[in-house]
């Protein structure tokens, strides 16, 4: 590991890039869940100077999944020859009458896991069951899904499902960029997707949208290195993709991943929770795959996403409001009895600005 | 009730099991004695004062690196005693066992009822034993209620924390939850993790030897450090600030949390206690924690530092601050 630039010096370097910045302010956009929490868990907003601010994007992968998708899931998991495996952030997040979590109180198989393998290992135990997991999740964690569905055909396992409900980050950034009202700045790019992708898979974005790209680790020292290199590409007006988190990222990723990736999916159009229909942002399952696809097996066809009434998650998502500027946030929507995804999910924009920095210091 | 049924999130230690037992329970059942939702109820005597507390234990798996339900059915109880300056002396020990557990377990389980009581200097005089069918109960759930005479001059309670106060703890925060979580899920981290569960009876009595100004005790079980700040900074009406560098945390079940997505401060212990003391005599309070086997790695973590709404913040290693909230929902269920 190389050793970190101290936080302070990062800070000093920080405020006087940050001095050259014309107006208007800078805004930075993260599309990681861990660099959100990370974010608001070490109070970086706090320390940054007024004209850097810093927007969450949708790199969540439970606030992103629409509900159309939820309520298929709940609606799986009633059938009592069903057994829902799911991450457990999954278990909270609101469908249009009920969670995962409120259907098994009322008596549905929904079980959390940390693994996919656990799923399999469910579809070992319980022949006569179907097993349903869900594999929400960016480029990241979609290797081991994919590894655990060809690892389902290879042993002849019959009653393993998946939900299809990965994303790929890098047509998510250029949608917003493509918004007309956009006000990203710049990207902080994710950490792990990037361990996977590579460096040069944002390589387009920069090109065609002459936006700067940084990827940064999660540490706080790593998280200010990065806005300080980012900073540096802005003020002398030379926009690229450069790496902080240079002890796990390369240009080209890992490759041996994202063959695996080929083998089992294809990119395909897919809605985003607040951004619509996304192209080639989806991963779907290849033909020879195809039976293992929930959806398909039991003949559902999730509809649209339908935003619940003043929730303003799709416009958080976007960077295009912050979670204090929704009405609902705090008041009717809270970790517990939340009402859009952005609150349910440790990693979502308004569950980690509720938790961490609610109440103005 | 709120909602149309009970989830898991009520058990958790968090808003939903306060609003639980806040609304729901003391709306039946309140009285001067339960309101105070202390970890003891304080009953008073003539010019004796008795603490009264209960405690079952659910935890799953059974046994675990560091300690096993027996251990944690002693040591729970023994710890809600001496949390509200009680010199803990009786127990009561309640089973239920499902049909089909194995009689080695059994004795297993009571062996370590009988060593942690013989540390903790408590007799378990009374009992009660229930078998269900197979099925039914997880192996056995063990209910304990306990006794304990409170030392007479002290007066601990979460409502005295006040400005000027410090904020100590007597070690690594999360290994309790962390040790079971990893047994129930198969997982081995290049450290092992031990469960912290310790009777801190004798520790709690050496604190207040040499410092009989304490003005609160808590052990942080269910929802962490993080959850009983918030109580108390709730009930004392002060706002509690903490800093990360202080915070203790073993490497391992600081890289076990990175992994697991925990939080150390959320995580529960089962042989910790929180000192609330005035300032000034936090060093005298700290060396003598120190001194005690169960409190080497003890630090002074935060401060209280005003009057106001009940918060509890945190000055991050970088500069930054943030709220450090009471935990929402169920993060670690059966942990004890």
């Amino acid at each position: 590991m190389t050793a970190r630039t101290p936080a302070r010096r990062c800070i000093e370097e920080i405020r006087s890039l940050a001095e050259k910045i014309p107006s208007p302010p800078l805004r930075l956009m993260e599309v990681c869940g861990t660099h959100t929490v990370s974010i608001a868990r070490n109070g970086i907003r706090d320390i940054l100077p007024e004209n850097i601010s810093l927007l969450s994007g949708p790199g969540c992968p439970v606030c992103v999944t629409p509900d159309g998708v939820i309520d298929a899931a709940i609606s799986l998991a009633e059938d009592p020859r069903v057994i829902i495996a799911t991450f457990g952030d999954m278990m909270k997040v609101p469908g249009t009458e009920k969670s995962l979590e409120r259907a098994r109180a009322e008596g549905a198989d929904v079980r959390m896991v940390y693994s996919p393998t656990d799923a399999l290992r469910f579809a070992r135990e319980y022949p006569d069951r179907k097993v349903v997991f869900i594999a929400v999740g960016f480029e990241t964690t979609q290797p081991g899904n994919a590894l655990t569905i060809e690892r389902a055909r290879a042993d002849g396992l019959k009653n393993f499902f998946v939900i299809p409900a990965g994303k790929l980050i890098p047509p998510a950034m250029a949608a917003l960029l493509e918004d007309s009202d956009s006000r990203i700045g710049g990207f902080i790019c994710p950490g792990h997707v990037s361990v996977i992708i590579g460096a040069d898979a944002y390589a387009p974005i920069v090109e065609k949208y002459g936006k700067p790209c940084v990827v940064a680790g999660f540490e706080p020292e790593e998280i200010l290195e990065g806005i300080a290199m980012f900073l540096g590409m802005a003020v002398e007006e030379r926009p690229e993709v450069v790496i902080q988190y240079r002890q796990c990222v390369d240009r080209a990723g890992n490759l041996r991943a994202r063959e695996i990736l080929n083998r089992v999916y294809h990119p395909a159009d897919s809605e985003w929770r607040g951004l619509g229909v996304i192209p080639e942002s989806g991963f779907e399952l290849n033909d020879e795959y195809a039976d293992y696809d929930a959806f398909r097996h039991f003949g559902i066809e999730p509809r649209p996403s339908r935003e619940r009434k003043g929730c303003r998650c799709g416009e958080v998502l976007q960077g295009k409001v912050e979670p204090f500027e929704c009405a609902l946030f705090s008041r009717a929507c809270t970790p517990e009895h939340a009402v859009g995804p952005c609150m349910v999910s440790s990693e979502g924009t308004c569950g980690a600005y509720y938790r961490y920095n609610r109440k103005k210091m | 009730m709120k909602e149309e049924r009970v989830l898991l999130a009520h058990g958790g230690g968090g808003t939903m099991m306060h609003n639980l037992v806040g609304e729901t329970i003391l709306g039946k059942l309140g009285n001067p004695i339960l309101n105070a939702l202390g970890d003891s109820a304080v009953l008073e005597f003539g010019d004796r004062r008795i603490a009264f507390t209960t405690d079952s234990f659910v935890v799953q798996p059974l046994f675990f690196k560091g300690g096993d339900i027996g251990k944690l059915s002693v040591c729970g109880t023994v710890n809600d005693l001496a949390m509200a300056g009680a010199r803990p002396l009786f127990l009561s020990l309640g089973f239920i066992v499902e049909e089909g557990l194995e009689g080695e377990i059994l004795e297993r389980i009571l062996e370590s009822i009988r060593a942690a009581a013989e540390e903790a200097e408590v007799r378990v005089v009374t009992g009660d034993t229930k078998v269900v069918e197979k099925g039914k109960a997880d192996g056995i759930y063990i209910n304990t209620s306990g006794v304990g005479e409170i030392r007479p001059g002290v007066s601990i309670a979460a409502e005295n924390a006040k400005p000027g106060d410090a904020v100590l703890i007597n070690g690594n925060m999360g290994d309790h939850g962390i040790a079971v979580i990893s047994e129930r899920e198969g997982l081995s981290f290049e450290t092992e993790i031990c469960s912290d569960c310790a009777p801190l009876n004798h520790l709690a009595s050496r604190i207040l030897d040499v410092c009989d100004e304490v003005h609160c005790f808590r052990d942080p079980t269910r929802g962490g450090v993080a959850a009983t700040l918030n109580a108390i900074a709730g009930q004392a009406k002060v706002r509690i600030e903490l800093f990360e560098k202080d915070l203790p945390v073993s490497p391992g079940a600081r890289g076990a949390c990175d992994l697991l997505g925990f939080d150390p401060l959320y995580v529960p212990n089962e042989g910790k206690m929180l000192v609330i003391c005035p300032e000034e005599r936090a060093e005298t309070v700290l060396n003598e924690m120190r001194s005690d086997g169960y409190g080497r790695d003890s630090a002074i973590i935060g401060r209280v530092t005003e009057e106001g709404e009940g918060v509890v913040l945190l000055h991050t290693r970088i500069g930054g601050m943030r709220i450090v909230d009471m935990p929402y929902g169920e993060q670690l269920p059966r942990i004890c």
